[in-house]
């Protein structure tokens, strides 16, 4: 790996100029690299994060990375890395027009980034360098603690799609409180309401008392009021404190947090340092999360922006019909499957020309003519502002949700493609299944990454219990024996999971209704290595 | 006339729902492999939504590929790890991965790829042959419109056996056989073979100071000298009384001395024959094949490191009739549909066997697969050849694959146990049944239970 030349170095700052002034907003600092295939081996295993940890998993896998997203949110053949400064990789021997290109669409990665609120976790750090530390410290437990490193990160990966990464981004998002406003929000929302079950004039009278007392004096009327309660209910301060610590613990963990916090084996004084495995694993899980959430936009983004600031760019002039083949490539739908950059750059596209002929309006909304809607221009807002609002509040799922309308789906000619198998020629038959917009979000949203959601408790014996909540489809079942294995070893006791799981599916008449699925609640106990299964 | 009537009615009826048991296990067989190949099965071969990255995409590099050299060191550190994780409690996780086809006429290169999973806690398709859950597509077409179709085997996009698929091809490493039945029988531990049969001479040789010459040579000896002087003064009168010998009377001539000299030696070395025999009739389609083929890979690989590459191969495929093609390629991906008649082959070999005098000169090897389904439904014309069959070679070894749950016993399995065969002649007939979807592990305990000389594993694998 080495770094780019300094002309295309030069290349670079001119892209980043131009970029800033539509509008982009980036670090000033990147680095980009040259990157062999021998490079590219080494690398796309590690997600392309130079220095993460050693695994050997990492090993086996560079021999099959297909369906990997499926298993684990990350980026082999990434170009660009979330880090500071942002690093970036390029091939050898990109001609300068074909490098102007890619820069743009590295810079348009880099705003994501850096702008797009899902990121917000990894906006203070620079992962890369953690990782090395991480890395480090990885390498030295193993010479100490040998292959039981390995089994603890295995473990630990087994659980690391079930991070709360909602709940650590709402972390990061709530306003802080302190004291004063805690015990307001205990007074009024908890001790009036549930603890003494006044009436609501009481509560209102309660509250204009509040009022008085603040208007009266605006510095010390707070504390004047609740020297007041504190008379009026002795009890209040001891339930107030109470409170406080039911809500510390009771704070959103995620099952990683929650098996290190509370299992004994971990915190036995010679476990301990698996932990702070742990703790790299879920880190490492978190950071990629935002990733796997933003595939479609941020590849639009790019895509969107390497075609708008290439074509405005007077440096490469001549180039475009070289430009136009390759960009061809990467953006045109295809008639049957997805293409990230294809779907993206279109949506976008259409957000700002919706935007601009005011076309997110009630007024429009309201219009139920095919026809007229197709000609539908007023005076909107500024379609760029929309946009740089889109890509910073919203992810994939929101995205698909608010965007892909039935005009949309009209105007690029999309179509929900299924398959059926036909038995006398033995082979696929693919038809036009649907052109409504609803089924192609609604198949789009099947094809995003959704980890179940599983919540944990320990019950009255100590064991370790998992409540999967059922969203209409089950857990793929040879991998649970395995998963929940590795959870009892972390756990150093019993582990037991609640599912559902396909009795039988019953084929309907007709092809086109769905099959009638039989459900079964059942409940997995790992003891002692090994797996058993109860209906319940 | 009525009675005639339904008669041919319910025939018909039976013959669709033949039809209709063919097509569902090919459904079945196709969808298994595609759900072992990843969770985005329903639409293997087109582009999934999260699947396009900036590298290749956008600047069209070229997925990295590892060497051979390489990824067998580490196959065999990943295996020693596996074993590790056995001793340790834990399950092992390390697959060998698929085999592969064979090229035409490179029937001595297969493909292994060690793979892994990692498993977590992830959600399932709610069926896993799901006519396709959809996927996108632009353009021209109203709704119920076909706009292109696709074989199944289409080995573009799927690749019978696991060639990979699409790009996935280039990830594989290729490794011959020798190197991989190394592997198998040191890291699997499957049995060594014990040197017995015929043996026969090859073409190669080694030199040692064998052959003896008077008079001159490399190395005097000593001994045959001795006697050699000995005899000479005997008859020359020099040795009156044998009980008292007196050396010093001796006459030595030069022509008494004898010398070792290095000679060429042939070298012997006992070699095999194996008769791959695969049923491919209409009811091995799909997974059953797979397995069987995947499995006389293995087999093939291992007899290969046993011999010392001294294995000679004939592959015999059969429906009602049997035939014997060339290559492993077309043993490979020959298929037909038709019913089932095992006699066929197993006469076939006989006859080859008879008629080259094989026997004689070779272990003789003969594995078959099949699913068991005989036509022969007591097993009345394939038992005296199987008998005779037995007579001459070291070991029959027969994998029935079967679905997973099926209840019951094949044909093949019903009139082998009435025989008594397996029970009488432990040591050169075994047999060993497998579910469709076993994993290689499972293949690899197979050829274990097939090969072994201890007849106690046969009987714990009935067990």
């Amino acid at each position: 790996m080495q770094l780019i030349d300094q002309h295309s170095k030069r290349i670079m700052e001119g892209c980043k100029e131009r970029a800033r002034e539509a509008g982009l907003r980036f670090d000033a600092e990147t680095l980009e690299y040259i990157v062999t295939n021998r490079d590219l081996l080494e690398l796309s295993s590690k997600s392309m994060i130079p220095n993460l940890y050693d695994y050997w998993v990492h090993d086996v896998e560079v021999l099959r990375e297909k369906g990997r997203y499926d298993l684990y949110p990350s980026n082999p053949y990434e170009t660009v890395i979330n880090t500071r400064p942002v690093i970036s990789f390029y091939n050898d021997n990109n001609p300068d027009w074909l490098n102007v290109m890619i820069f743009y669409h590295v810079l348009a990665h880099i705003d994501f980034f850096q702008n797009n609120l899902f990121f917000q976790h990894t906006w203070d750090y620079d992962f890369n360098g953690e990782a090395l530390a991480d890395k480090r410290f990885i390498a030295r437990l193993r010479s100490d603690k040998g292959r039981w490193v390995d089994y603890v990160i295995e473990f630990t990966r087994g659980i690391d799609n079930l991070v709360g990464y909602f709940d650590e981004l709402s972390r990061l998002d709530q306003p802080i409180k302190n004291d004063d406003d805690l015990r307001l929000d205990f007074y009024f929302d908890h001790f009036l309401q549930s603890e003494l079950g006044i009436n609501q004039s009481e509560y209102l009278k309660e509250i204009a008392l509040y009022n008085e007392f603040l208007q009266e004096s605006p510095d010390s009327g707070q504390q004047l009021f609740f020297s007041r309660v504190s008379k009026a209910w002795p009890e209040f301060d001891e339930k107030y404190k109470s409170w406080l610590n039911l809500r510390e613990s009771s704070k959103n963990r995620d099952l990683l947090e929650f098996v290190a916090e509370h299992s004994e084996f971990l915190n036995r004084y010679e476990n301990r340092w698996m932990k702070s495995v742990m703790e790299v694993i879920r880190k490492t899980s978190l950071f990629f999360q935002p990733q796997i959430r933003t595939k479609i936009m941020n590849e639009g983004w790019a895509t969107y922006w390497h075609e708008r600031l290439f074509l405005e760019d007077e440096r490469i002039r001549g180039h475009e019909i070289s430009f136009s083949k390759t960009h061809s490539q990467v953006a045109s739908l295809s008639r049957l499957g997805l293409n990230p950059y294809a779907l993206g750059l279109r949506l976008f596209q259409e957000i700002e020309a919706a935007a601009e002929a005011g076309r997110y309006s009630f007024e429009f909304e309201r219009i139920l003519d095919a026809h007229e809607r197709q000609g539908y221009c007023r005076e909107g807002v500024s379609g760029r502002k929309t946009l740089f609002s889109v890509r910073r509040h919203l992810c994939d799922s929101q995205f698909i949700r608010s965007f892909v309308s039935q005009d949309f789906v009209d105007r690029h000619r999309l179509f929900v493609a299924g398959k059926r198998l036909k038995r006398s020629k033995r082979s696929w038959e693919y038809y036009v299944k649907s052109r409504r917009a609803a089924d192609y979000r609604s198949m789009l949203l099947d094809k995003l990454y959704h980890p179940p959601r599983i919540e944990h408790h320990i019950d009255d014996q100590g064991k370790l219990v998992l409540v999967h909540r059922f969203e209409g489809k089950p857990l793929v079942e040879e991998y649970i024996g395995n998963t929940l294995l590795g959870l009892e070893y972390l756990w150093g006791r019993p582990v037991t999971l609640e599912t559902h799981r396909v009795v039988e599916i019953k084929q309907q008449s007709s092809e086109d209704e769905e099959p009638e699925v039989t459900w079964e609640k059942v409940r997995y106990i790992m003891n002692s290595r090994k797996l058993s299964k109860r209906r319940i | 006339m009525k009675e005639k009537q339904r008669g041919s009615r319910e025939r018909l009826h039976m013959k669709d729902k033949g039809g209709e048991r063919l097509d569902h296990s090919m459904e079945k067989a196709y969808r298994g492999r595609l759900l072992r190949q990843g969770i985005d099965s329903a639409e293997a071969g087109l582009p999934h939504l999260l699947d396009g990255h900036d590298l290749l995409a956008v600047q069209a590099m070229s997925r990295p590929q590892g060497t051979t050299a390489v990824c067998l060191r580490s196959l065999e550190e990943l295996l020693e790890r596996d074993r590790q994780r056995e001793k340790d409690g834990f399950p092992r996780k390390i697959k060998v991965g698929r085999l592969v086809r064979p090229g035409r006429g490179t029937k001595d290169r297969i493909t292994v790829v060690p793979t892994t999973v990692e498993e977590k806690l992830l959600h399932d398709r709610v069926r896993a042959e799901e006519e396709g859950g959809g996927s996108g597509g632009s353009g021209e077409g109203e709704e119920g419109e076909v706009i292109g179709e696709r074989p199944i085997d289409d080995p573009a996009s799927e690749g019978q056996g696991g060639a990979g698929e699409g790009q996935g091809g280039s990830h594989e490493l290729e490794s011959d056989a020798y190197e991989i039945g190394r592997i198998l029988t040191e890291q699997f531990e499957l049995p060594n073979l014990r040197n017995k049969g015929k043996k026969r001479s090859l073409s190669h040789y080694t030199y040692d100071l064998t052959d003896k010459h008077r008079g001159s040579g490399q190395l005097l000896d000593k001994k045959a000298t001795l006697k050699k002087i000995l005899e000479t003064n005997v008859s020359l009168g020099n040795v009156p009384d044998v009980r008292r010998i007196d050396p010093t009377r001796f006459l030595v001539s030069p022509s008494d001395k004898i010398f070792r000299i290095l000679s060429r030696e042939r070298e012997y070395d006992s070699q095999a024959l194996v008769f791959f025999l695969r049923d491919y009739s209409g009811s091995m389609w799909g997974r059953p094949t797979e397995v069987v083929v995947s499995q006389h890979v293995l087999i093939y690989s291992w007899l290969l490191y046993q011999y010392a590459r001294q294995v000679e191969t004939r592959f015999v495929l059969h429906d009602t009739e049997a035939k014997e093609v060339q290559d492993f390629y077309t043993y490979y991906n020959l298929r037909v549909a038709g019913g089932t008649r095992i006699v066929s082959a197993y006469r076939l070999v006989n006859e080859i066997i008879e008629r080259e005098s094989l026997y004689r000169d070779y272990n003789l090897y003969v594995f078959h697969g099949t699913d068991g389904d005989d036509w022969d439904k007591d097993g009345g014309d394939t038992l005296p050849e199987l008998r005779r069959m037995l007579d001459s070679t070291n070991r029959v070894g027969i994998t029935v694959a079967g679905s997973p749950g099926q209840s019951g016993r094949s044909n093949l399995e019903a009139y082998l146990d009435a025989s008594r065969l397996l029970k009488q002649r432990p040591e050169s007939l075994r047999l060993d049944r497998i579910d469709e979807d076993a994993d290689e592990q499972r293949l690899i305990q197979g050829i274990r239970r097939l090969t072994s000389e201890d007849t106690r594993t046969r009987q714990s694998a009935e067990a």
